[in-house]
């Protein structure tokens, strides 16, 4: 399911991130970075409401607004009931609707926002997602301090908050294109292998975007996959070409850009909703601003876990979302 | 394409883990940590003058203690994460593993948070230790009458 928009721009981006971030290679395209885990509270789970909030905050006072200028506030992070959306929402008060698609969420979030806005629905809209190390570790794996031995595969939580500003305003980054993956399974089961959960749903949104779209692999300066990680992203390859036969060149992957993957212990890279949205809003609309990209397509990737049912022995199953984005002409 | 095909292009792109290289290391660090427990039996039973049997409960109780205290500090899980079962399998891995889950839900409260989650874990391991316990001191009975 591919639409198309006319009238829909990215304005502006707010990112906030952990101390991991931090000290990664994309350090200055972040607006604030926290160096402890807490920032100032109590719990995780606050903490990583804080980033939304935060996030939100300096969204709207870079573009010298209040709360009550925003139409509908879009979110969704990683934790049980979006806990970290919906607490940042109860102190924001705007109209708010709460997502989920795992690692997928900011471009879902984003097509929600986009559709929105072009349907003239709303004037704007905030899309935010957030995750954090501890409080994804504390859900989903083992006890933080715990630290037990973890196989290469395994990919590392970010911690940040990202949000943006979608209106009809003609400036910052078009919104060209987006599509809707399916949900894909491939019968992987390993929870510690998640780039290998994920790769075929991109495949999959990838090649439905291009034959919507009429499009080659080529039309692109860059394709962006948000977040396989190191040996997903060789997973994503070869599937892509053996399955529908697509090379493909102009091709990278966030989980494996947010963190120096030779210096930092982050195992396969980065991964969490936060990863793309990092990447793509600091960084690549830098470089897209630049004009040194002017066609990038952001293909969320999320594996759809639930400890749950990987312990009933169910597989993984996963969503990718794609979103077109190109530079204003 | 087929689930199996799948399957073979992941694992043609999974890396393998140095499985011998972490034997080596988790024996080499497991037996330090069998050292480290017999040289505190010794002071133990000759510095203080415990008899042997007592003295070993003594060591296993140093061991917990500084077990849950390094983890406390928040460096343990590093040194887990290098040692592995070298660390894990013995006494001091069972502590880690309670406090490690005791400090992530200390904040859902005493009875909620720390009473019901801190056998996160080990709780499996005391279950199963138990079991086994049971089974292996049967086959004993019934073998060796005793």
């Amino acid at each position: 399911m591919t639409f198309k928009y006319k009238n829909v721009y990215i304005n502006e981006t707010a990112l906030v991130t952990g101390p991991y971030e931090k000290k990664g290679p994309l350090e200055s395209y972040f607006d604030k970075s926290y160096s402890d885990l807490y920032f100032g509270g109590n719990t995780w789970e606050g903490a990583e409401s804080k980033l939304i909030e935060e996030s939100v905050n300096i969204l709207l006072s870079k573009l010298n607004k209040t709360k009550f200028d925003i139409d509908v506030h879009v979110s969704g992070d990683l934790l049980n009931q979006l806990v970290s959306s919906n607490y940042a929402s109860s102190r924001l008060g705007i109209p708010y609707l709460g997502v989920y698609n795992a690692c997928a969420t900011s471009v879902e979030g984003l097509i929600v926002g986009a559709n929105m806005v072009e349907a003239k629905q709303v004037k704007n809209c905030v899309v935010s997602v957030s995750s954090h190390n501890n409080a994804a570790e504390k859900q989903f794996r083992y006890p933080v301090e715990y630290g037990g031995p973890k196989p290469k595969t395994t990919t590392f939580t970010t911690t940040g908050g990202a949000s943006c500003y979608l209106s009809y305003n003609k400036t910052g980054i078009k919104i060209e294109s987006s599509t809707i993956g399916k949900v894909v399974d491939m019968g992987i089961k390993d929870a510690y292998h998640m780039g290998a959960v994920m790769a075929p749903a991109a495949c999959e949104t990838l090649y439905e975007h291009l034959k919507e779209t009429k499009r080659k692999v080529d039309y692109y300066d860059l394709i962006l996959t948000g977040d396989l990680g190191v040996y997903g992203k060789e997973i994503f390859k070869e599937y892509l070409k053996d399955e529908y036969n697509i090379e493909i060149k102009n091709y990278d992957d966030t989980g494996t850009m947010i963190y120096d993957l030779n210096k930092q212990p982050v195992y396969a890279g980065g991964s969490g909703p936060a990863c793309a949205p990092l990447v793509t809003f600091g960084y690549i609309f830098n470089q897209m601003k630049k004009n040194k990209l002017n066609k990038v397509l952001l293909i969320a990737t999320g594996a759809l876990l639930s400890t749950t049912m990987v312990n009933e022995k169910y597989s993984i199953p996963a969503i990718a979302h794609a979103i077109s984005l190109e530079v204003i002409e | 394409m087929e689930k199996s095909k799948y399957n073979e292009i992941v694992k043609k792109h999974t890396p393998k883990e140095d499985r011998l290289f972490n034997a080596m290391i988790s024996f080499l660090t497991g037996g330090i940590m069998g050292v480290i427990g017999e040289i505190l039996l010794h002071v133990y039973s000759y510095y203080f003058d415990i008899p042997t049997t007592e003295a070993s409960t003594f060591m296993i109780v140093t061991l917990i203690f500084i077990g849950c205290l390094f983890t406390c500090f928040g460096f343990f899980d590093k040194w887990v994460g290098f040692a592995k079962a070298g660390l894990f399998v013995p006494i001091t891995g069972f502590a880690h593993a309670m406090m490690s889950a005791a400090l992530d839900f200390r904040k859902e409260g005493f009875v909620t948070g720390i009473g019901a989650s801190m056998l996160k874990l080990s709780g499996s391991v005391i279950i199963f230790g138990v079991v086994s316990a049971y089974a292996f001191g049967l086959v004993r009975l019934i073998i060796f009458g005793g």
